[in-house]
Parts: C-alpha cells; structure tokens; sequence
C-alpha cells in the first residue's frame, strides 16, 4: 500500500520536530528514515503510524493507498508497530504475545481458536523461534525478543510495516544478522516497510531508497548508491560516510584544493568554498605533483579492508585516505614522514542549494 | 559472625557494631516491646480474657463497623489510586505537579484535624450540616461521617504506590496494545494490571491497616456513641478508660494481629516488586 505525506509540520512545547515534511512511499516499498537524533525520524514515523497528531494546518494530509487517514486512531490504521526496545508483554508468553491482536479482535472479525493457533505457529516459523511458544521474553536474548516483536506486528496482517530503531539496542553482530534477516523477510513478503535508523550503514543495506532527515527537515530521498555518490549537500555526504573537508576555489570546472580544512572552525566566508573529498577518491604520493597539498604521516590503520593513512597539515588539520594495501606498500608509508595528498574527485556545495 | 560491608569500605567494628546495637535497641524498645506486652496482657489469663470480651454487644458492633468502614473505604480509594496514577503516568496535562500535592495533603495534616476539617463542612453549624439535615442525611455522629473521614485519610496510599511504578514502566507496552487493536479496557486488564498487581496489593495492604486502625479522625467525628459510631480502636479506648484493662488489651491484640499480618504481607509483597523491578532491568537492556 502506497504512502504519501504532504506538509507535516509538529512542535512540542517550544520545540520543533518536524518542519514542513513531505515524502512518497511506493507499495511494496522498503525506505529507511535516516538521521541523526533529533533530526525528527521518529516523529516522523509515529505520525504515520498514528501514535503521534501533526500540528492541525489545512495542508496537511496523510494518505494511505490515496485516503486520507489522518482522523483515523492507530488501531483504524492497521500499521504493524515495532518499538525500539520491543515493549513485548513481560507477563504473557511469545505465543500470547504473538496472538494479542488477533485475540483482542471484537467478537465479530475475531478469529477462532484454533485459526489463532495456525497462525501464531506460522509466524513462530518464519521468525525461526518454533518451539519458543512457552517462554517469557525475560527468558529471550535480544535478537529473539526484536523477532517476537516483529511476529507480533506482523499477526495482525497489517498493510504497513514500521519499525523504530529496531536493531539499536542490540550487539553488533546480531544487527547484522538481523538486518540480513530483514531484508529477506520482506523480499518475501513485499510489504510497505518504514524503518527509522541513525545507523547509516544499516539504511544502506537494508532499504530501497533512503530519506536523509536534519533538524526536522528531510535534506535527500534516493537509493542508497544515490546518496551516498551523489550527496545533495555537506549533511547528506557527511552523514553517509566519512569526509574530508579541503580549503579550494572552483577553477574552470576543476577544485584546486589550497589546504586541509577543519569541519569544526568553517567559515564559509573567510575561506571560500569547502571542497569535500571522500577517503577513497584521495591519492597519496611521495612527489608533489599538479596539486598535492603537502601534509606529514600522523597515524596508519591496516586493521581493515584497506589501509587508512591519516596525514595533517601544517595548519594541523587531518584528512583520512583510503588507499589499496598495494599502494600502501608501493609507497612503503611510515609516521612522520612527508606525503602529498590530492583528490581524483571531489565535490562542491553551492551555499544556497536548495532539494 | 563477621559483618560484612557492601561497598569494601571497611568501617572499623566498633563504629559497625555500635550502630547495629543501636538501630537493633531502637526497634526492640519502641517497637517489638509495646507490640508483644499487649499479647503479653491480652493472654496473661488464657483465651478466657478474649471470651468475656467479646461477650460484650459493643465489642461485635465495634468490629463490624470497623469491617464495613474499611470495606468501603479501602475500594473506593483502590479506584482512585488506579484512576490517578493511570492519568499522571500515561498523560501530559498542566496542573500535574499540583494534582500529585494535592494527593499528599492527607499524609501532611493530622488526622485530628482531618476529623475537624469533616466536622466543619457537614456538622450542623457546618457548611452542609444544615442542608443534608433537612434532606434527613446525618453525617457527623454517624457511619457516613466515618466513612468519610476514613477515605480521607487513607487517600494516597494506593495512587502513592502506583504512580512511580507506572512511570517507571512506561507507556510502551500500553502503545503496543493499542496499535495491535486493543480497546482501552483491554490493554488495561490484559498489558497495566498485570505489570502492576504487585504494586497494587501493597498500596491496597497499606491502606486496608490504615483504614482499620485509623483513631484520630475517627475519634473526632464519630462521637464514639457505643454500639453505633464506635470502631475497633475506639472502642479499645473506650475498655481502657473504663479500667477494663484485660478486655481493652484483648481488643488491642485483634489491631496488633492485623498489623502484624500487613508487615508480613508487606515484606513478601516487597520482595516481589523488587524481583519486578529487576526483570524489568532485563528486558529493557
């Protein structure tokens, strides 16, 4: 089922969550909310769900497969909610806690007994947990209880699936598995999904198109290789990935990069355009060259995919490269040596761009 | 028998054993002392001190009342309690702050003058006194009137209870049931009560000992007319300022009994709020 959300705006008290936010969600559709905290993801996501009630302004509208729902309580809205730390039922079992919204059905649309059980059974296998029916949640380790949560979401056939930070309190490890879990579980069921994460690398994983969000605004919507190559401003690229800020003027469609910035004390104005280069498309080298800026050797990491040299200016600001572990030893790189670094591309954000 | 220090702080012994002497001292002289001389008194001639009185008409109005004004008492402010904690945890509204004031006047007045504070609104130089008496309804001097002061007095015992308990959880398991479909009643018997219940005994416990061993307030709005407004405690005043000190004793011991099954039934209900607590740590990691 299709989404749309059209000029949301929500305060609380003085404090503004959202700002005139507006997205498109396509049936069948996995889209990761990604932001910092603050940014409003979570509102955001709740207003959908129901949860929360947007400022009241004419313009705004949400709309379910083009209905507008937004009078509709959360239960009218038939939304499978996951909660960040599951809220599962403590004192019912998983089998109790899966069948809860089946079984607080009126009379009327409530299904048997038995259709219950099948049910609840079906879904214990999909979540792999057959056999768990028993236990409580305290009984449960994480990645068990955010799957219990998910079964559970997932019983009352609800036409959207939206998760809140779903795998932030869990261990490294079995966020990735579950992320891998995720993604297959919706190839297989093809169900809208909404997922808020601050993890980026998870957004880049798991959805299909991403909604970059700060400070209550959305800043980009796209596919994950969209965002992240091509980055609408310096939040969306900083956010995505790490990023290395230059001193530069934009000369005949090329950067000439004059010296390593610092993202903390820019000023736009004293400086000039910042130029911002990614830790993959900077180039070490022993020789000068056109436009290496020259800068010594302050810390080298092989403990990776590739070997990360941090090298600092004379004004002391550092970048981060990321050359091949045969460059690195082509060069044969020690600290505190002399290196020059130059960019085989990078970018420049006009002050006033707008989305 | 070493006493052992949680936090490997070591005090020197003399400073550990001097404390613990006195704290042990404190308890024995002014509490377990007074409790166990009036068994002590109630039992010096046998369960024949018990016999003669409650032999006595007074001493079985006495109980009854006190049962009745406890049964109606403790119910209504379980309501309440409920009622109150459900709105301060699960909502947002101005004037919260005042409202969980309000709810601790009857802790911070005595209960004398919360007896007075009755006799002043319905006595018949009261605010009401006159209009009810008209209707025919007779409030100071009666049951109402004790009714009354009773539930004032044991108002917050429930709501104080609840209310850090239902902070403390949350409203997310209240949010789930909701989104899943859940009417209100349901997430409130099947997701709040269960997550509560232990609370809500002890809050429930504490009241109930309160309520049946209230004096003061009682005392002034009752008028302690023999076989109609006394209750228990009253009437232990009653035997003892008629130097039926045996029969006073025996009556006391049925209080002290009922205070000493609260304790017990506190201590274990305690014990099972914590082990909530700490599975709520659980869940929540």
């Amino acid at each position: 089922m299709g989404i749309e959300v059209q000029h949301i705006y929500k305060s609380f008290n003085n404090y503004n969550a959202l700002q005139d936010v507006g997205l498109k969600v396509n049936d069948g559709e996995l889209i990761a909310l990604l932001g910092p905290s603050g940014s409003g993801k979570t509102t955001l996501l709740r207003i959908i769900a129901g949860l929360e009630v947007p400022d009241l302004r004419e313009e705004s509208k949400i709309l379910f497969h083009g209905k507008d729902v937004a009078k509709q309580r959360v239960a009218e809205r038939q939304v499978g909610f996951v909660f960040q730390h599951y809220a599962l039922f403590k004192h019912m079992s998983v089998f109790e806690n899966i069948a809860f919204g089946l079984k607080v059905r009126p009379r009327a649309t409530r299904p048997s007994k038995a259709e219950i059980q099948h049910r609840v059974n079906e879904l214990l296998c999909l979540i792999q947990l057959d056999g768990f029916g028993n236990r409580l949640p305290s009984q449960l380790s994480g990645g068990q209880r955010q799957r219990v949560a998910l079964a559970r979401a997932l019983a009352i056939a609800p036409k959207v699936l939206l998760l809140d930070e779903p795998f932030g309190a869990l261990d490294a490890k079995v966020r990735q598995g579950l992320r891998a879990w995720l993604r297959r579980l919706h190839e297989e069921l093809h169900m809208t999904t909404i997922l808020v994460t601050h993890d980026q690398e998870e957004a880049l994983e798991v959805a299909d198109k991403i909604v970059v969000m700060n400070q209550a605004k959305i800043e980009q919507v796209g596919a994950p290789e969209e965002v992240f190559h091509r980055p609408a401003n310096e939040f969306v690229m900083d956010f995505l990935g790490h990023v290395n800020v230059f001193h530069g003027r934009v000369e005949n469609g090329r950067a000439r990069l004059t010296d390593i910035g610092s993202k903390l004390t820019w000023n736009r104005e004293a400086f000039g355009n910042a130029v911002y280069v990614r830790p993959h498309e900077l180039e070490i080298d022993r020789v000068a060259g056109d436009d290496g800026i020259r800068g010594t050797v302050r810390r080298i990491n092989l403990a990776g995919t590739c070997a990360k040299v941090v090298v600092a200016s004379s004004s002391g600001n550092e970048v981060v490269a990321e050359v091949s572990f045969e460059r690195f030893h082509e060069l044969g790189l020690q600290r505190g040596e002399t290196v020059f670094v130059s960019a085989k591309r990078a970018r420049v954000f006009t002050p006033d761009y707008e989305i | 028998m070493s006493v052992e220090n949680k936090h490997g702080i070591q005090d020197p012994l003399w400073v550990r054993w001097t404390l613990i002497t006195i704290t042990i001292g404190f308890v024995a002289i002014f509490l377990a002392l007074p409790v166990a001389i009036i068994f002590a008194e109630a039992l010096k001639d046998g369960w024949k001190t018990y016999a003669i009185a409650l032999k006595d008409p007074a001493a079985w109005s006495a109980i009854h009342l006190t049962l009745l004004v406890t049964a109606i008492s403790v119910p209504v402010n379980t309501l309440f309690g409920l009622a109150a904690s459900w709105a301060i945890a699960k909502f947002e509204f101005r004037g919260k702050s005042l409202l969980l004031t309000l709810i601790d006047i009857p802790f911070a007045v005595s209960p004398v003058i919360s007896g007075f504070i009755y006799v002043l609104l319905f006595g018949l130089q009261g605010w009401f006194g006159q209009t009810l008496s008209e209707w025919g309804f007779k409030v100071i001097f009666a049951v109402p009137g004790i009714v009354l002061v009773t539930i004032f007095v044991t108002f917050p015992f429930v709501a104080r209870e609840l209310i850090p308990l239902m902070q403390e959880q949350g409203n997310d398991e209240e949010q789930a049931a909701i989104s899943l479909g859940a009417k209100g009643w349901q997430t409130f018997f099947y997701v709040t009560l269960p997550n509560i219940r232990w609370g809500l005994l002890y809050g429930v416990i504490l009241c109930n000992a309160r309520a049946m061993g209230e004096f003061g307030a009682v005392s002034v709005v009752s008028g302690s007319i023999r076989g109609k407004t006394a209750t228990l405690p009253l009437h232990v005043e009653v035997l003892y300022n008629g130097f039926n000190v045996p029969a006073a004793f025996a009556m006391a011991s049925l209080l002290a009994l009922v205070g000493l099954l609260t304790l017990a039934l506190k201590t274990y209900l305690e014990w099972k709020v914590k082990q909530q607590r700490r599975e709520l740590a659980l869940v929540n990691e």
